[in-house]
């Protein structure tokens, strides 16, 4: 094969007059791509946590609730949920709320589109994680909680979910990670993250390898701040005088 | 939204028959060639032979480390040159569908390996030894009395992954490889019904994947009955 390398082309100036060179285009969808996976993980944990205990309540309805969430966006691809978000979800809402969304500013609808679909999408796989961690607790934490007068938001708040969180860290974090590699996915309905800007790139200066190694040399830079970040957090709450902690 | 034309599903279905072929076509590659690799990684990663288990760990981290979408993007850059390279390329060959099928197979190498390491760990460790004393060598070993029993303990964990191909091979669509999906899209862009094409596309993914997990729970069921 012979290819030309020439990795000085990621430091000119870009084609379209913008003040930035192509490595400040990566730059940029690197922020997007971190801003995406962080944003997006903050709902799908918001989600997870609320179904995930309905799926747990007594009573038929809030469990069919949670079941059916969870049915729904688990098995349908991820790239059809992206889809479904940007061009159905717009034409099923009232007509003046699906007009607003489409005037938006395009970057801020594929950026809003982007969050939902992954946080909902994720959300639904927190869920399943979140409900076997609470069925896996003690069944005496919850009768010590009753016993105790709790009421059943009490107990959830201050018995069942800290001891539940610090327990399921560990696939939080793979979670964290796996929005973050599926948030390049949101560069087919038109977002320019890292993925989207790859691809940009090889258009631009038809030079690919360059581009393709750089971008993914920043999603494993992203991962490994991600993982930092989790161990803060795991330090943080860590519960003291316990092996491993 | 206007009413559902069937009538526009039933003009198009040359079109999504072929792409639901396509579709089926990679993720079977996948699912052979991944559990055929992941095997052989998998053996590598437990052998007692530190250059193999280095490899193995290096090319696991470093698949389940990089995007799909760009892991697609990566193939579908590099396997059109190898084949231009290495083979005559001959131009009925369709250069999208070999890159998905290299790079999904790739891919899910890494996770059946990893799946199939956790059943040769999950297996008490006199099983080996006991094949040993009866006079088999490694690969007898791995072959008669390791491998079929890391199987049927995983086999409801690798038929789960194969649900999750055949739903990631959606993404063929960012190499433009006209799978059931993007011919779904292209329909729809065409007569002017995306919302419809996407609504039913979704929802032929939805019913297939859960009859298929469906399926996956009756056999966990009977496993552990068994």
């Amino acid at each position: 094969m012979n290819y030309h390398w020439n990795w000085s082309v990621l430091l000119q100036q870009v084609a379209t007059g913008e003040n930035s060179t192509y490595l400040g285009w990566i730059a940029h969808g690197f922020v997007i791509t971190a801003m995406l996976t962080l944003v997006a993980w903050l709902l799908a944990l918001a989600l997870g946590t609320f179904f995930g205990v309905m799926r747990t309540l007594p009573g038929r309805w809030p469990r069919f609730v949670g079941m059916s969430y969870v049915s729904i966006f688990r098995n349908v691809p991820l790239i059809v949920q992206f889809f479904i978000w940007y061009f159905v979800v717009p034409e099923l809402l009232p007509k003046a709320m699906g007009d607003a969304i489409k005037n938006l500013d395009p970057t801020v609808q594929f950026f809003v589109t982007s969050v939902f679909a992954l946080g909902v999408y994720t959300g639904s796989r927190i869920c399943e994680q979140l409900r076997a961690g609470i069925q896996a607790l003690a069944r005496g934490q919850v009768h010590a909680a009753l016993a105790l007068g709790f009421t059943r938001a009490q107990m959830y708040r201050h018995i069942i979910l800290p001891q539940v969180f610090r327990r399921i860290l560990p696939p939080l974090t793979s979670e964290f990670l796996i929005i973050s590699k599926n948030s390049a996915v949101a560069s087919t309905i038109g977002l320019l993250e890292l993925s989207g800007q790859a691809r940009q790139l090889v258009d631009y200066t038809a030079q690919p390898y360059e581009s393709f190694i750089m971008v993914t040399l920043a999603y494993v830079a992203l991962n490994f701040l991600i993982l930092q970040l989790m161990s803060g957090v795991r330090r943080h709450f860590a519960r003291p005088g316990l092996m491993g902690e | 939204m206007s009413s559902f034309d069937f009538s526009a599903l039933w003009s198009a279905r040359a079109i999504l028959a072929d792409g639901a072929w396509i579709t089926l076509k990679v993720t079977l590659v996948a699912i052979a060639c991944g559990i055929a690799f992941g095997t052989l990684l998998a053996v590598f990663a437990v052998v007692k032979v530190r250059a193999l288990n280095v490899f193995a760990r290096a090319y696991v981290s470093l698949f389940r480390s990089i995007p799909l979408v760009m892991l697609l993007l990566w193939f579908f850059l590099i396997v059109p040159q190898l084949l231009k390279a290495v083979f005559d390329l001959s131009p009925s060959v369709d250069i999208r569908l070999v890159s998905a099928m290299v790079g999904f197979s790739m891919l899910e190498a890494a996770f059946f390996s990893e799946i199939i390491r956790a059943g040769i760990l999950g297996l008490p460790v006199g099983q080996f030894q006991a094949a040993h004393s009866l006079g088999m060598t490694n690969l007898q070993a791995f072959r008669h009395i390791i491998l079929p029993q890391a199987f049927r303990a995983m086999l409801p964990i690798m038929l789960t992954q194969c649900i999750v191909i055949f739903q990631d091979t959606s993404l063929v669509y960012v190499i433009a490889l006209g799978d059931f999906f993007s011919d779904a899209v292209r329909i729809g862009e065409r007569d002017g019904t995306v919302v419809q094409m996407l609504l039913f596309a979704g929802f032929v993914y939805w019913v297939v994947c859960v009859l298929l997990s469906g399926i996956v729970t009756l056999l966990r069921g009977r496993l552990k009955s068994a």
